[in-house]
């Protein structure tokens, strides 16, 4: 198949970007999204050009390292697919794609369509965990753990930190990341020991990193490659406001 | 108003609980519209009761506040959220299956249902209960809502005006719950269908009143 | 004393660790502050042992080369993880595990780690439980368990097919608190480019940061590899596209010793290759293969109708299917190791029974469990694999039975390290797939993860101190040493010369030839001809990359040539590979020569001539290894033919 693709093309973090447009001819059907990327930037090192740098790694849709913003929505317009696993055979002869990096205040380019997620790292570490330390724990089947929260806080847990939620949101608000994080401990016994702490400052590192707040507007769920539920952000949302209310924790 | 201070949760809580406060009022109000269509003489006890009495005032200025507190923090979030999105805005934009336009376009919404409410209260409150603080005579109810909806320019706004409060409120009743934290799997698409159901419930009510007075009255 | 001391503590088998442990030195808490220790790679071996130093007290520096540590490819892990816990009261133990592990290698590894490697199993299930990661619990509330290849017990424990993820996001929520904390710093985005060695000992690393393109230098006390395997020498491989050899590479040229390049396992349940411009294979969990049954058709010419799409799977009826692993195995049917179920789908395909239009896959058919367990339970155990497969290939797995062909998954073969997982290089420590040491010619399934997390949370806290504590008055290397400056030095020259070539060819076409050579012939099954003719190629393959290869000279960010670069190491360690292969004239568990095989197809050991370890001492690129060997020693385990039938 021929197809059109309109790619944004910025060589640093400073530098001002544009849309540049290429005709890639011959794509085959059962290439991945990626792998057109290879088969374009092959071209384009050959003609001396430099290639369109994106991040990626697993293709296999766990790793959360590829994002791309393709025809208006992160990781393309099919549901629960990352990047990588997005097909050519998705998309029709003569198509023009547009590609996109992922655009948030909180998320700086680096170059091309490659952006900075490091503040969705900023967020796990103000709190995302349990924090025992390794050995001197209790045995694991010590604490017996009710099927239907263990496969919820599994469900939350899938969150591949891609960022699509962010990618996806009018506002560029992480809650969706947030809020999976905060649920899984919160439905886990281990986890509810810090769960106060753990909202409070986490929803405090979210605010001070420039991510914007939720309108419920839902399009994290919609767009997130692994269907988490915004379920997951109101879990969050009575969590910190009861921890508000019973265990404030001084700033 | 120390909002740099108050976490983005805290804010939405704000959002959640003056706009479900407003959402009381309207049942409330709408409520008592409709009793003018089966009764003049009980809609004018409503009017007289919720004269310059100390109890309707503290009511008034309590609405006022909740409209004002859902005003500025509305803004306030959207400032934020504007920023936070980045100045470099996506060349192609597509709405994804499940995200409702009213969720997208609340502020807009708002800011129109919010001009119309200035007209609504140069209508009716400051003739009624404003005239009567002020030391004058209050209209009658009955008689102006006669007036206004015999205007068909005036119907139609107020019909336009109403959709608008609907779309609000179709995505702001869930909202509210999803802010508040009373949401899960379970609940979550009978709270969407409630929501939208109640406010089409609140809206009618409205209706109804207008159209009684536009088309058969 | 020999060459390679593998200090393997007194005493029997069963009681090592513990007096290692009572023996060892340690250093404390205030010495603690004053050490640093670099750790290469936040999979599940670097993400544990940097928390845990953390936890302890270190100094902690920690690379990777992606943008987030939570990327590391142990996430990719699907199946599971074992460990001896016996919950299902199936009559399992320590010792089981041991044994279990010790045959599943084939015999090719040291008693002493994996008998260490089972002891500390359940530890790891109870910190992992402790962290937060959900496992798959039953309705009352308790772990559940699955069976696995290679094992009759149930000693599984998962996270549905996600297990590798959970358990990387425990490790890696421990790295963040310690991060959090200020113990460790993380450098994320920066590739390893050269080990510093000072008097002797790992003193320091050369990293590039991989978004200025800048050289940078940082020094430490010791230095931990755990970058994981290199599979992607073969090109196509399940590794991720950012999975390398380099870091043990850039060791092995500094003196740490390469041990059993050869052993590279061979995953048997993968999605067939389907295109030239394929980048990665994708791995379907081997816990596939407890509810699925492998098949090809008994008649070659039903074969060919399915390969030219003339007839469908479901054509043909069950009296017409080969279960030929059940067929050839009937005690552990479907759920032998690794090596022998690759193997033997090749054998299938080879002879002429293989499926899809490449003729390079077999069956894999849920039909049975359907019926058996009904579709709901097989959704709920397999949901997410199906839908990977059908996003992928486009057929419906619940319908039509998948299509498998095996691809290459892991390295057994590694770093060498003794018992306290120390290189040959002194403060030069190797952990996860890096070393080589616990899973001899062939890895058990759910057996990586226990040994990275195993090696990171329970194995280097301990034995890094023993070494640590003769270190404690040494001050932090100043970074503008001789030995930073002339690391530095060489490798902007190799980064220079790579971009002054500007010939014809990108680096992928390259290294897609040399993953064709490698498959071919130092693949799945290797014949002495074979692996000569592969080391050649490899070399003229090799000379055409310095000659030819087209790099884009850019500023900053420059993906072309962090790619070049990998391929430039794997060009070398190819090599090592087939003579490693070549050299060791026996079959054993991953590593399959075709001229040493018993009548009835299986790998035919030779324990009296090669049990041991080979490792390799580099020499200079083109000239030939110095090979070291380290007697295996088996007092409690006696040596069998592996016997799965």
């Amino acid at each position: 198949m021929n197809i059109k693709l309109k790619i944004w093309r910025q060589r640093n973090a400073t530098s001002k970007g544009k849309f540049v447009e290429y005709q890639l001819n011959d794509v085959p059907a059962e290439a991945s999204f990626l792998e057109m990327l290879d088969i374009l930037n092959e071209q384009l090192v050959l003609k001396g050009e430099d290639p369109v740098t994106f991040d990626h790694d697993c293709r296999e849709g766990i790793c959360g390292a590829c994002g791309l913003y393709i025809n208006g929505h992160p990781h393309g317009r099919f549901k629960n697919t990352t990047t990588c696993q997005l097909h050519m055979r998705k998309f029709k002869d003569g198509d023009t794609i547009t590609v996109e990096p992922w655009r948030s205040e909180a998320f700086p380019i680096i170059k091309d369509l490659m952006v900075d997620r490091s503040a969705l790292d900023k967020l796990i570490q103000a709190g995302g965990y349990i924090s025992v330390h390794t050995g001197g724990v209790p045995d694991a089947n010590a604490i017996p753990i009710n099927k239907h929260n263990a496969d919820l806080a599994m469900d939350a847990a899938s969150c591949i930190g891609c960022g699509a939620c962010v990618a996806a949101c009018k506002n560029g608000s992480a809650m969706l990341f947030v809020g999976a994080k905060v649920s899984q401990f919160a439905l886990l016994p281990q986890g509810q020991v810090e769960s106060a702490d753990r909202v409070q400052k986490m929803v405090a590192r979210m605010d001070a990193l420039g991510f914007g707040s939720c309108s419920n507007t839902y399009a994290c769920q919609a767009e997130c490659p692994k269907g988490i539920s915004v379920t997951n952000i109101a879990r969050m949302n009575r969590q910190f406001l009861a921890a508000k209310i019973a265990e404030p924790i001084k700033k | 108003m120390g909002t740099k201070g108050l976490s983005s949760i805290t804010k939405k809580l704000i959002m959640a609980i003056t706009g479900g406060g407003l959402v009381f009022f309207l049942l409330f109000h709408g409520a008592m519209n409709v009793v003018s269509i089966f009764s003049e003489d009980g809609y004018r006890w409503i009017c007289e009761f919720l004269g310059a009495n100390w109890y309707a005032i503290v009511g008034t200025i309590g609405l006022a506040i909740l409209m004002a507190l859902h005003l500025i923090y509305a803004f306030v979030l959207s400032w934020q959220n504007f920023k936070a999105r980045g100045r470099q805005r996506y060349a192609v934009n597509e709405r994804p299956e499940g995200v409702s336009w009213a969720s997208k376009n609340m502020l807009a919404i708002g800011a129109f249902i919010l001009f119309g409410l200035v007209f609504h209260l140069i209508d009716f409150w400051s003739k009624m209960q404003l005239a009567e603080i002020k030391g004058g005579a209050p209209v009658d109810g009955i008689d102006q809502i006669k007036f206004i909806f015999a205007n068909n320019y005036f119907s139609v706004m107020y019909l336009l005006w109403l959709v608008a409060i609907w779309f609000h409120l179709s995505h702001g009743i869930a909202s509210v719950m999803q802010s508040i934290g009373w949401n899960n799997l379970v609940w979550q698409r009978r709270i969407e269908w409630l929501g939208k159901f109640f406010a089409a419930v609140i809206v009618m009510m409205f209706v109804s009143v207008v159209i009684y007075y536009w088309l058969i009255v | 004393m020999n060459f390679l001391d593998s200090k393997i503590p007194a005493g029997p088998l069963a009681e090592k660790w513990t007096k290692y442990k009572a023996e060892q030195k340690l250093v404390n808490p205030a010495n603690k502050r004053k050490l640093d220790i670099i750790v290469i790679g936040t999979g599940l071996a670097g993400a544990s042992a940097a928390a845990s130093f953390g936890e302890l007290g270190f100094n902690v520096k920690v690379f990777c080369i992606q943008d987030s540590p939570r990327r590391a490819h142990s996430i990719a892990a699907q199946g599971g993880i074992n460990a001896a816990k016996n919950y299902p009261n199936d009559g399992d133990s320590v010792q089981r595990l041991f044994n279990d592990t010790i045959k599943g290698g084939d015999y090719r590894a040291r008693e002493a780690n994996v008998y260490r490697l089972a002891e500390v199993s359940n530890s790891i299930i109870d910190q992992c439980v402790a962290q937060g990661v959900p496992f798959a619990r039953d309705y009352s509330g308790l772990l559940a368990n699955r069976s696995f290849g290679g094992a009759q017990v149930s000693r599984t424990f998962y996270a549905r097919g996600q297990t590798g993820q959970q358990l990387l996001l425990g490790a890696y929520g421990a790295l963040s608190k310690e991060i959090e904390k200020g113990t460790v710093k993380m450098y994320p985005r920066r590739e390893m480019m050269d080990l510093v060695v000072v008097d002797g000992r790992a003193r320091g690393v050369i990293v590039r940061n991989l978004v200025t393109g800048e050289l940078e230098r940082y020094s430490a006390h010791a230095v931990v590899i755990a970058s994981g395997g290199y599979g992607r020498v073969f090109y196509l491989s399940t590794n991720a596209m950012s999975s390398n050899g380099s870091a043990i590479w850039q060791c092995y040229k500094k003196g740490a010793c390469m041990a059993n390049p050869c052993f590279t396992q061979i995953h048997p349940t993968c999605i067939p290759v389907h295109g030239d411009y394929q980048s990665k294979l994708t791995l379907m969990s081997e816990s596939l293969r407890n509810d699925g049954r492998i098949w090809v058709p008994k008649d070659a010419e039903k074969a060919r109708l399915l390969r030219e799409g003339k007839i469908k799977a479901t054509d043909i009826p069950e009296d017409e299917r080969d279960y030929y692993l059940e067929r050839r195995y009937p005690s552990f049917g479907n759920l032998v190791p690794r090596d022998v179920a690759s193997r033997a789908a090749k054998e299938r395909c080879d002879a002429g029974y293989g499926v899809n239009n490449t003729g390079r896959a077999v069956y894999l058919d849920f039909k049975e469990a359907i019926q058996r367990l009904g579709k709901q339970a097989v959704e709920e155990k397999y949901g997410n694999l199906f839908e990977m497969y059908e996003r992928i290939v486009d057929e419906n797995p619940y319908v039509t039975p998948m299509m498998i062909y095996p691809a290459v998954h892991y390295t057994m073969g590694g770093l060498w390290v003794d018992y306290e997982l120390q290189t040959t290089v002194k403060g030069l420590f190797a952990a996860g797939e890096v070393n080589f040491s616990d899973h001899g010619a062939n890895r058990l399934g759910a057996s990586a993860l226990m040994q990275g997390l195993s090696d990171g949370y329970f194995v280097l806290p301990y034995t890094m101190q023993n070494y640590l504590a003769d270190q404690i008055n040494e001050k932090p290397l100043d970074e503008n040493l001789p030995q930073f400056e002339e690391a530095e030095l060489a490798v902007r020259q190799r980064i220079t010369r790579i971009l002054s070539i500007n010939g014809d060819i990108v680096t992928d076409n390259i290294h897609r030839r040399l993953g064709r050579i490698m498959w071919e012939k130092v693949g799945m099954s290797r014949t002495e001809q074979s692996l000569k003719e592969a080391i050649e190629e490899i070399k003229a393959l090799r000379k055409e990359f310095w000659t030819r290869v087209k790099v884009p000279n850019v500023e900053g960010m420059n993906t072309e040539l962090e790619k070049a670069l990998r391929v430039a190491d794997f060009l070398e360690m190819g090599e090592l590979i087939a003579r490693d292969a070549l050299m060791r004239n026996e079959s054993c568990g991953g590593h399959f020569r075709e001229e040493y095989q018993t009548p009835d197809g299986e790998a035919q050991r030779d324990d009296e001539h090669y049990a041991f370890v080979a490792a390799y001492e580099f020499q200079g690129v083109d000239n030939e290894p110095i090979l070291h060997k380290e007697e295996l020693k088996f007092e409690n385990v006696e040596l069998k033919q592996r016997n799965y039938k």
